[in-house]
């Protein structure tokens, strides 16, 4: 009866693990993370690779024995692009769920919807969008591209290469506003101009008016800060009616990914800069898309909020670790010493102290005829800078206002 | 100045034919039948998706457009036999089933197709005059339009199931007790408002990003023609496009995309206070 002896013994064994483990568990509950984002509605595209690169750092990590030895468990709603339900799962995940981290929101206007919300508690809050920067926060760190780091970067190198005369398309919501007069300033320094700005409502699709505005203006290129499935219907028809201008964009490409989504020749001459695009090529990245594929093997592209969402959680776990607790205010005296970085896959990305924002390697890609993407150059890692310079400073004051270049802090 | 002149008409063609693709079968649904069909973004999302899906099997996109239409009609019947048809005496709680219906239909197909799928090109053609290209396309959508008008109005004018058709619709008893099938003329106009929505999609679906929520981008536009033109699609949907087309396009034009928007719906408020029964009621009326 040899192998009856071996089975008692198993399963004695497994008992006293199950055993240990749970009183270990019981011991150490969980830590909790909310995570709102939209994997329905209208930007479902963009917010599904959110969820899975955040569910892809929680596997890992979980997997690795947690966070402080404590597991992660992650609670995920999907407030389906509505600001409303933004508010009320907010609400929910920190009333009801008494989440220890809230992560997410994909509109500039779902993050303003929701960051009241927070600053009423004590819970941190991470924002992983690239965005149109300004917001000094104590609650909130951001994990995505500002100005500062795209359009500085994108704004004189398409008016180097192509010329001084720009039109904007943008979306009409506070992303694509505050956006539009980023580039008004930054053309404005260069000795730019600013040919055209159209702001268009949310759910528009039809385009002949604007391809025509575009043509009678006679920009040397277009700002393309259009949002969501609807208005990136604008790049189909453009090119239907040849209007073959050049394209920049702080947006396109490694955030919607239209280059994948729509046939060749619709992105030809599209110009971004971000932290991130699928196809940088080196052994860190490549790994990390090895990773997620293997996981997510039908992931159309790996965006960027994605990637920045799977960093996110990385970056909450070495707060938490650096810090030793999972109080905003321990996890902010790391941050206040500078030495909050992270081994992301784009390189080494560090949290500003006086921002709480993140620091990151930029890179410029461009779009070719048949789709595809060439790095055009590599501007290394570039602070958040900018809030610092006006008078942002969190390790001194909890402020909670968003700065454009027309609203800055007042001197005190 | 003959390049103003036809931008400012290819401009009217574009919106004018935006508005009919996509009213024409709500027209009928909502404007004859009296149903309030909440689904219809949802008819046009299939059709969008069917000819793509058949596109990319490598039939030639016409006849992709064909074959959506007619699905899209095919589906439309049976939704007509298995829900929309128990709802006729009680047309408040037609809305509220086609809503759950297309909430159902458009999580569904989140969750078979994925949140996005990849397009197929508008097809090649652009034409320049003076310092602007336009897209030819453009032009045979204008082109279906008109097509489509015409077509409702031989289908219900001229030929024997139009004639019962309209007897159905103004008194469903009479006509039953003349000897009329009433059952099957509401499942084929059904059928054909469907179909019509499938046509829409498959249309645009060469000119836009593919998701499941897409029909939605349509509806503000075909509820906004139908109610201003009121009961009659034949006498009021084409009116109703034309005028809401021109106030669009000036707007658009002058102020740009928001104040079209707004302008176009203020527009609509201002008609429907003056003509509660739509623009079709007073070419009705003048008829007599």
């Amino acid at each position: 009866m040899k192998s009856g002896h071996l089975f008692r013994t198993a399963l004695l064994g497994a008992v006293l693990g199950a055993a240990a483990f749970g009183a270990a568990r019981a011991a150490e509950p969980p830590l909790k993370i909310g995570l709102l984002e939209d994997v329905s509605g209208d930007l479902a595209f963009m917010g599904m690779p959110k969820l899975h690169g955040t569910q892809l750092a929680v596997e890992e990590i979980n997997k690795k024995g947690g966070i402080l030895g404590r597991q992660i468990e992650l609670i995920h709603l999907d407030p389906q692009g509505d600001n409303a339900r933004y508010q009320e799962f907010a609400r929910r995940l920190l009333g009801r769920d008494k989440v220890d981290v809230l992560i997410g929101g994909i509109t500039s206007a779902s993050r303003e919807a929701i960051r009241p919300i927070i600053n009423r508690t004590t819970t941190p809050y991470f924002y992983t969008n690239q965005y149109e920067g300004g917001v000094c926060d104590a609650s909130m760190i951001s994990m995505g591209a500002v100005p500062e780091q795209q359009f500085s970067t994108l704004i004189p190198w398409m008016v180097d290469k192509f010329g001084k005369k720009v039109y904007v398309i943008a979306a009409d919501y506070n992303f694509g506003q505050i956006s539009a007069e980023w580039n008004r300033k930054i053309m404005k320094d260069l000795g730019g101009e600013v040919v055209g700005e159209e702001f268009i409502p949310l759910g528009v699709s039809q385009f002949a008016q604007t391809i025509q505005n575009i043509q009678k203006a006679k920009p040397d290129w277009i700002l393309t800060i259009n949002v969501g499935a609807a208005q990136d219907s604008f790049f189909e028809q453009a090119a239907a009616a040849k209007l073959n201008l050049p394209m920049g964009s702080s947006i396109k490409v490694m955030l919607g990914f239209e280059h994948k989504r729509f046939k060749p020749p619709a992105l030809n001459n599209m110009h971004a800069t971000a932290n991130w695009f699928e196809e940088i090529d080196t052994p860190e990245a490549n790994d990390f898309k090895k990773r997620w594929k293997a996981k997510f093997a039908d992931e159309l592209y790996i965006n960027d909020m994605g990637y920045n969402a799977y960093s996110t959680v990385y970056m909450y776990k070495t707060l938490v670790e650096k810090a030793k607790s999972i109080k905003l205010d321990d996890m902010r005296k790391v941050i206040a010493t500078g030495e909050a970085c992270i081994e992301a896959p784009e390189g080494q990305v560090c949290i500003d102290p006086k921002s709480q924002h993140t620091s990151h390697r930029m890179r410029l890609i461009s779009v070719g005829p048949q789709h595809e993407v060439k790095v055009e150059k590599d501007y290394g890692t570039i602070k958040p800078y900018w809030l610092g310079e006006i008078g942002c400073d969190l390790t001194k004051k909890n402020d909670k206002d968003q700065y454009t270049p027309s609203h800055l802090p007042k001197k005190s | 100045m003959a390049a103003e002149i036809f931008s400012v008409f290819y401009q009217f063609a574009d919106v004018f034919a935006f508005l009919i693709l996509s009213a024409a079968g709500l027209a009928i649904v909502f404007g004859m039948m009296g149903v309030i069909n909440m689904a219809h973004g949802e008819f046009i999302m299939c059709g969008a998706y069917v000819t793509v899906g058949l596109v990319k099997l490598g039939v030639p996109l016409a006849i992709a457009q064909a074959l959506a239409a007619v699905t899209a009609g095919l589906i439309g019947v049976a939704v007509e036999y298995l829900v929309v048809r128990r709802f006729y005496k009680r047309p408040l709680d037609s809305l509220l089933a086609t809503w759950g219906l297309s909430l159902i239909v458009t999580q569904s197909m989140l969750l078979i197709v994925g949140s996005s799928i990849t397009g197929i090109g508008t097809p090649e053609g652009s034409f320049a005059i003076g310092g602007y290209s336009f897209s030819t396309y453009r032009l045979v959508l204008f082109a279906c339009a008109v097509a489509v008008l015409v077509g409702l109005f031989v289908t219900f004018m001229k030929t024997r199931f139009g004639v019962m058709a309209r007897a159905t619709m103004q008194n469903a008893a009479m006509a039953r007790a003349l000897g009329a099938r009433t059952g099957r003329i509401y499942a084929i106009s059904f059928g054909i408002g469907a179909g019509l929505a499938g046509l829409c999609g498959a249309l645009y679906a060469p000119t836009m990003t593919l998701i499941p929520t897409m029909g939605a981008t349509f509806v503000v536009e075909s509820f906004v023609t139908v109610v201003v033109g009121g009961a009659n699609v034949l006498l009021g949907t084409a009116p109703a496009a034309v005028f809401l087309a021109m106030i669009r396009m000036a707007l658009n034009a002058s102020y740009g995309q928001i104040i079209g928007q707004i302008g176009m719906l203020f527009a609509v408020i201002l008609i429907i206070r003056v003509l509660p029964e739509g623009i079709s009621s007073v070419l009705v009326r003048r008829g007599r």
